[in-house]
């Protein structure tokens, strides 16, 4: 007769021994890892022209609308920066509320509604500069990310799994751009994602079509015939934070030293 | 099985035994390594999918033509003609079905975005036909006066 103890024990042992193989074998297969691997697809990448830039902010609305990040949040996927440089050496830098509503004023955003003052004949020089998420080829933001809610697509797009974050903020963290916040509505990590849904519909991006002035372009990489990349592999361009080893896929045309 | 070696193993089978199998009930099948491996593809597969669902809302001027072609050619001939029109217009989102959708913005803010004058040398604001807000026929649209579509042209008349 088997006893009651040892009946609860070997069964508890069988159920163990037969979890362990099955679950163990699903975590690396070898096989799957090499069935989804898609090396012939895009590999998505953009390109600013900081020269031609005018800081309309057109770009930051209808991004905003079309990636529904509340408008009036202090919030946005994708936003412009102002520099202005006076022959003082100083840099002024401001960003009001993203640049959502462009920069229809001269004076300097300081904060707490106050506007800096500079005198046009001090201005040395002055320029507009778009960010947004640069799609690194290594994102620290997806390494970090404990739960595999951030990743990286084939074609080289950083995705939030909205289903999957658990809201911890390491990604926040980790990104040294400082493009990811959290979304107010959904309460996890948010970021540009080049308007995936568009660009894999053979769209542009939402900022790409509201931008008049061709300041923001989006290209595929692997493609030798994409203007986009004809521009990247033969002209002088730049990218942000080289030093950090994340290897930025947002290439910039015309970047000035104030600009980190 | 009566050795104090074997019990504790027992527990730590069991415990093992007892993520496993929570595990296999809440992972999802698709959860798994994408293509750029461990490190950077550890992704609930799925997802890719209904990211590329998202609805889209700015259609393009290219959508607009269709129904609106004289207000199209206008434009391509103005001034403005690398402006979209959902840019004024709003995005398209349900129309023409739901014309409603469509919210116009004839404010001077809209305006004043590109046609503040900022004297920034070298940049391309600095060359745009800009004037200051604060002192140009101020508490008017810029509609009144200029036509949007081809600002060479009168605007609305009141
Ligand atoms: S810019 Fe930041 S959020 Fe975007 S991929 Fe790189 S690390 Fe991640
Ligand atoms: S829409 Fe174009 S010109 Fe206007 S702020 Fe954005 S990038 Fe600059």
């Amino acid at each position: 007769m088997i006893s009651r103890r040892s009946f609860c024990k070997k069964s508890l042992l069988i159920a163990g021994g037969l979890a362990i193989p099955l679950s163990c074998l699903e975590l690396f297969d070898p096989k799957r890892l090499l069935a989804e691997k898609d090396e012939k697809g895009a590999r998505w990448v953009f390109l600013v022209d900081t020269r031609k830039c005018v800081g309309c902010g057109f770009c930051v609305k209808g991004c905003k609308v079309e990636n529904e990040v509340p408008y009036d949040a202090n919030v946005t996927r994708t936003w412009v920066e102002r520099y202005v440089v006076t022959k003082d050496g100083k840099t002024h830098i401001d960003s009001p509320k993203g640049a959502r509503d462009g920069f229809p004023n001269k004076g300097i955003d300081i904060g707490h509604g106050k506007l800096e003052e500079i005198k046009d004949e001090d201005i040395e020089k002055a320029f507009f500069v778009p960010k947004l998420c640069n799609q690194c080829d290594n994102p620290p933001c997806v390494q970090v990310c404990p739960v595999g809610a951030t990743y990286q697509t084939a074609d080289g797009v950083v995705l939030v799994d909205r289903k999957w974050c658990i809201g911890c903020g390491y990604c926040i963290m980790g990104c040294p751009y400082g493009v990811r916040f959290f979304h107010p509505v959904f309460h996890v990590a948010e970021k540009c994602n080049f308007c995936y849904h568009r660009i894999t519909k053979g769209m542009q991006t939402a900022c790409v079509d509201s931008c008049a002035f061709g300041a923001r372009r989006v290209g595929n990489l692997r493609d030798p015939e994409d203007p986009v990349t004809k521009v990247i592999m033969t002209e002088r361009v730049n990218v942000l934070k080289e030093e950090y080893g994340t290897k930025p896929q947002v290439f910039y045309l015309g970047l000035s030293k104030e600009v980190k | 099985m009566k050795s104090h070696v074997w019990r504790p193993l027992v527990v730590v089978l069991a415990v093992i035994a007892l993520v496993l199998v929570a595990r296999e009930v809440l992972v999802p099948a698709d959860f798994g390594i994408g293509a750029r491996g461990y490190m950077y593809g550890w992704h609930r597969a799925g997802n890719e999918q209904q990211w590329k669902d998202v609805k889209v809302k700015y259609k393009t001027a290219a959508f607009c033509k269709d129904c609106h072609p004289d207000k199209y050619d206008e434009m391509k001939e103005s001034p403005h003609r690398n402006i979209n029109c959902e840019n004024c217009h709003g995005p398209a989102l349900n129309h023409p079905d739901d014309p409603k959708s469509l919210t116009i913005d004839r404010s001077r803010e809209l305006c004043a975005r590109c046609h503040t004058r900022l004297p920034y040398p070298n940049s391309g604001r600095g060359v745009m036909k800009g004037i200051d807000p604060k002192t140009h026929n101020v508490g008017l649209d810029c509609v009144t006066c200029h036509w949007p579509h081809d600002p060479r042209k009168e605007g609305h008349k009141r």
